[in-house]
């Protein structure tokens, strides 16, 4: 999908902006000692604040402060070192404080940006503010034929929200974006990035203008120009990002052509009917009574501090490939390795042992990638380990093995396992440099073939004919360059 | 020393003195407070007695005494106001909407009584949720002022919030008892029961596991018969609490040695903005008589302005009531208290529940509260207010530099009788107009006795001090009691009722 959408009366732009919750990755939860580990029984990691008991009172946890500052930091975002908590009140049984503490008029982090790697371009997207806030409980609603059950091991969660201007342009982006700050949280290890269990969850704001609406927008920072936004609440999957902005936006533009008028309201993606619903509309939005949490001093944060979570900040994506592209790496292949932190991991591993970056690169991506695709598996599940890999790789740069006997190497270590030196040397599957031995091959091949011999004479291009049966006659061993030196020399054939 | 004829009579410093000497056992205390409180039960100062709960204790107090190891408060029993969550004792706030609610817990400021040998009597009845003057918002019905004027049977408010623990001290029912006062519902239960009470520095005593009103002014602080007892009973109750983020690390000094030092050459400001229309001269003389016992004990008088005081209640009136519309949204019915039956759906819970639960007063605060906070009002009440609270406390901050410490009326009035202001809201709030400014600026406030009203009831003096200077008001509040020489005490009616 690109970035307008074709209407009967005109273009149309998308404009997307996006809330992220991310749970921030702590042992403890945001004001409480309560463990916050996924899949626990129902309510077993609950302490008395979290159940909104009489008298109790919330204390910050100071790695979820940390973490949410290296997220701004890696973000390359302004850190407040002050900020308040305030109240956000409203009445749900999986909110026992019948308030949820968040930061609302002064966040602990201010603007910032993400980069985003498309296809023919990079795009910067502002990040407006992250602040923290508790999560609620859950609701259980198919537990019992007439009341309903409330869990609350997830009541009191530390959470970032992370929001982003609208910045951006497409479905693409949308799910680039989202990919991206995965990818970085991941990185910094403030966020475990699982958006199955929960841990990232994004609102997307989608709205469409005449084309020409968001550069106005840009130029002048007046929200005017751009159309009437709807929210959809809590999309858990990147592909659920890119179909629900589709989805939304094309809706939208139908009911401007047909000559309504776009509703400002909350509305829901359904994911098996691939559309959009409304929940709520603004004037039935809740009045949450802001008000700062008189419970919490404000937040303040000492400069040293910072400076010390700045200096101990990993490598973020986009500064490694950097890196990798300078060690000769297209961009390309540097941004499929950097996108994972797993997959970077995994490359930085395999090139620890000292081969080379490019033909690491090229092996990951085209060998190894590929057979995890087709059996399904992330790269942390794989069967072979990085050192392997990188034996294989190393051994084919100094002609140990032929690129072809490597790809039947690997498959040998990916299913039966051992070590990749030791499986050469015990198969006998070093590749043939002995001239001799090749030269017999090729004379045997030349001899057995006079037909051939006279057609590559007018052809010079079927020598590769006679390549490989020299190579099958030496069960793939020999060294194809060394081939087909002799046979060119052999059948009178030009050198290149 | 002379002790008095009956155990009950004793001071805290006294039954102290006497229980470390072994002249008087802690078993002994109990059983005479745990009969005293079975006697008074017109008084209604208790909603909860824990009489083989305070023996328990006693006895191993006891123990402890006989080998050697008695700790400062080693078997003094006491009266616990009924805000403090106390493990395993029913815990109500003098609400309904708690119904039987047992904390699996111990407050903090109780768990130091207990840490330091103190035995728990019981819990002290309170205007619900510690919102009221006169006791009368209790779910568990009005409590009456030991005292009662000359020549009268009419019953009377103990004042409130704390009006249990503050007629339970006034009327010897315990050595001592705990409050708590988010607007004077210490200071002003205390002046019209001839009681002493003091207001600590907003986060001098930590407000974990007590039940919260208005986060930003709820202070706990000791109820006693004498200003000594005072100083012994906070130092005890008062503690930097990790769990409490707003209690603050300052050295908790030993207010009881400091306490007879005097307030020659201190200087004591006498605010103009607390001569307000319609005080009744009663008041105002009191007022001179503790100017002029002062300045007689060697005291600099100084006359001093505080020009935002005629904004304290209205301010008040804002910033309490929304933080308790916040505060009480946890009492929906649904985990613990009570819960209202045959709600058709989870928001007709809430309604039923909370309409069941809270008493008219707390509903009107929880509406005020809702309203001021609400879009588009919240500039213009909440953020007003916050404004005015620090204006407020500069007012304050400016006069400290001329002045140690204020003095004050405690109370525009002594006790009134009950039903005599429940129809008007607003006159019960002006209850607290002298009380109020000092929990805005987050300053310790004491009241003293200082003399009786011609009908013979008692009325207090209040002295506001410097942030974390709780010395100056108990040497200060000591002078006053000195010099008033306050030992009328209440005829004990309850027991022929």
């Amino acid at each position: 999908m690109s970035k307008t959408i074709k209407g009967q009366t005109g273009d149309w732009e998308i404009v997307v902006g996006m809330e992220v919750h991310a749970q921030i990755l702590s042992n403890a939860k945001l004001f409480s000692g309560a463990a916050t580990a996924f899949g626990a029984e129902p309510n077993s990691q609950v302490s008395f604040i979290d159940a909104g008991m009489p008298g109790m009172l919330p204390v910050i946890n100071r790695k979820c402060v940390e973490q949410a500052v290296r997220t701004g930091l890696g973000l390359k975002a302004q850190i407040n070192l002050h900020s308040v908590f305030d109240r956000k009140n409203y009445f749900y049984p999986d909110l026992p404080q019948g308030y949820q503490i968040s930061q609302y008029k002064s966040p602990i982090v201010g603007e910032g940006e993400i980069l985003l790697d498309m296809k023919d371009e990079t795009i910067k997207v502002g990040i407006e503010r992250l602040h923290m806030e508790q999560d609620a409980g859950k609701s259980l609603h198919d537990q019992h034929p007439d009341a309903s059950f409330v869990d609350l091991n997830r009541s009191g969660v530390a959470l970032m929200e992370i929001v982003s201007k609208p910045h951006m342009r497409s479905s693409e982006e949308a799910a680039a974006f989202l990919r991206k700050l995965r990818s970085i949280l991941r990185y910094l290890g403030t966020c475990d990035g699982n958006m199955d269990e929960g841990s990232m969850r994004a609102d997307v704001n989608v709205s469409v203008c005449r084309a020409g609406g968001y550069e106005k927008f840009r130029a002048t920072g007046d929200f005017r120009h751009l159309g009437t936004r709807c929210e959809i609440k809590n999309v858990n999957s990147m592909r659920f990002v890119q179909m629900a902005v589709e989805y939304e936006a094309r809706r939208q533009v139908d009911i401007l052509e047909d000559g309504g008028t776009i509703v400002q309201e909350t509305r829901l993606y359904d994911s098996k009917a691939n559309e959009t619903r409304s929940m709520r509309s603004k004037e039935e939005a809740h009045d949450y009574r802001y008000f700062p949490d008189p419970d919490l001093l404000p937040l303040v944060l000492d400069q040293a501090w910072v400076d010390d979570i700045a200096r101990s900040l990993p490598e973020l994506p986009d500064e490694k490939k950097a890196r990798l592209v300078k060690a000769g790496l297209s961009a390309y292949d540097a941004t499929v390795l950097v996108a994972e932190k797993e997959s970077a991991d995994y490359f930085e591993a395999m090139l620890a042992t000292g081969i080379e970056a490019k033909a690491a690169a090229n092996w990951l991506n085209n060998e190894y990638f590929g057979r995890l695709n087709k059996a399904g598996l992330a790269i942390t599940d794989g069967p072979v380990s990085a050192q392997a890999n990188a034996a294989i790789v190393k051994m084919v740069a100094d002609n140990t093995i032929s690129g072809k006997i490597a790809k039947d190497l690997l498959d040998i270590v990916w299913s039966e396992g051992g070590d990749p030196v030791a499986v050469v040397e015990a198969r006998g599957m070093k590749q043939v440099t002995d001239t001799s031995a090749i030269e017999k091959a090729v004379d045997a091949v030349i001899a057995a073939n006079p037909q051939k011999v006279e057609e590559v004479k007018a052809k010079p291009k079927m020598a590769s004919w006679f390549t490989g049966q020299v190579m099958k006659a030496t069960g793939g061993k020999a060294n194809p360059g060394v081939v087909n030196a002799i046979l060119k020399q052999r059948l009178g054939l030009p050198e290149d | 020393m002379s002790l008095p004829s009956s155990l009950t009579d004793f001071s805290l410093a006294e039954a102290r003195d006497a229980v470390h000497a072994k002249k008087v056992s802690s078993k002994e205390l109990a059983t005479a407070f745990v009969k005293a409180i079975a006697d008074a039960r017109p008084l209604n100062a208790f909603v909860t007695e824990t009489p083989e709960k305070a023996l328990e204790m006693a006895v191993a107090s006891d123990v402890r005494i006989a080998h050697g190891e008695a700790r400062p408060l080693e078997g003094l029993p006491l009266a616990i106001k009924d805000l403090f969550c106390t493990k395993g004792v029913k815990t109500t706030a003098g609400s309904h909407i708690l119904g039987n609610f047992i904390p699996p817990y111990e407050s903090t400021v109780t768990q130091n009584l207990w840490d330091a040998g103190a035995v728990m009597l019981g819990k002290t009845n309170m205007d619900e949720f510690a919102m009221g003057s006169s006791n009368e918002t209790s779910y568990h019905g009005p409590v009456f002022n030991p005292w009662r004027a000359r020549n009268s049977n009419q019953n009377l408010v103990p004042g409130g919030s704390s009006g249990g623990s503050a007629a339970a001290v006034a009327g010897n029912l315990c050595l001592a008892a705990t409050g708590t006062d988010t607007g004077g519902s210490i200071r002003q239960p205390a002046a019209v029961t001839g009681t002493v009470g003091i207001k600590p520095t907003y986060g001098r005593c930590s407000r974990w596991g007590i039940v919260a009103f208005a986060s930003s002014l709820d202070q706990a602080g000791p109820m006693t018969r004498t200003v000594r007892d005072s100083a012994i009973l906070l130092k005890h109750m008062a503690s930097v609490d990790p769990k409490d983020s707003t209690s603050v690390d300052v050295p908790v000094p030993d207010y009881e040695a400091d306490l007879e030092r005097g307030v020659k050459g201190l200087r004591i400001g006498i605010p103009k903005e607390y001569r307000i229309d319609g005080m009744p001269p009663e008041i105002e003389q009191l007022w001179q008589k503790g100017i002029d016992w002062l300045k007689a004990q060697g005291a600099e008088i100084v006359d001093v302005s505080l020009p935002h005081t005629k904004y304290a209640l209205p301010t008040y009136y804002i910033v309490a009531p929304a933080e308790a519309s916040s505060n009480l949204a946890r009492y929906d019915g649904v985990r613990y208290g009570h819960r209202a039956e045959g709600a058709e759906d989870i928001v007709d819970l809430y309604e039923k529940s909370r309409a069941e639960g809270f008493g008219k007063e707390v509903q009107r605060r929880i509406m005020i509260g809702t309203y001021v906070l609400s879009s588009g009002y919240y500039d213009a009440y909440y953020a007003r207010a916050q404004k005015i609270r620090t204006l407020i406390l500069r007012d304050f901050t400016e006069v400290y530099e001329k002045v140690d410490v204020l003095l004050t009326p405690a109370t525009p009035g002594p006790a009134f009788g009950i039903g005599e202001k429940t129809a008007d809201p607003v006159s019960m709030y002006l209850n607290d107009v002298f009380t109020v400014t000092v929990n805005l600026a987050g300053l310790p406030g004491i009241a003293v006795p200082a003399g009786l009203t011609e009908n013979g009831l008692p009325l207090g003096l209040q002295f506001i001090g410097k942030a974390f200077d709780e010395a100056t008001l108990f040497r200060a509040a000591r002078a006053i009691e000195t010099a008033a020489n306050f030992t009328a005490k209440p005829a004990h009616w309850w027991r022929a009722a």
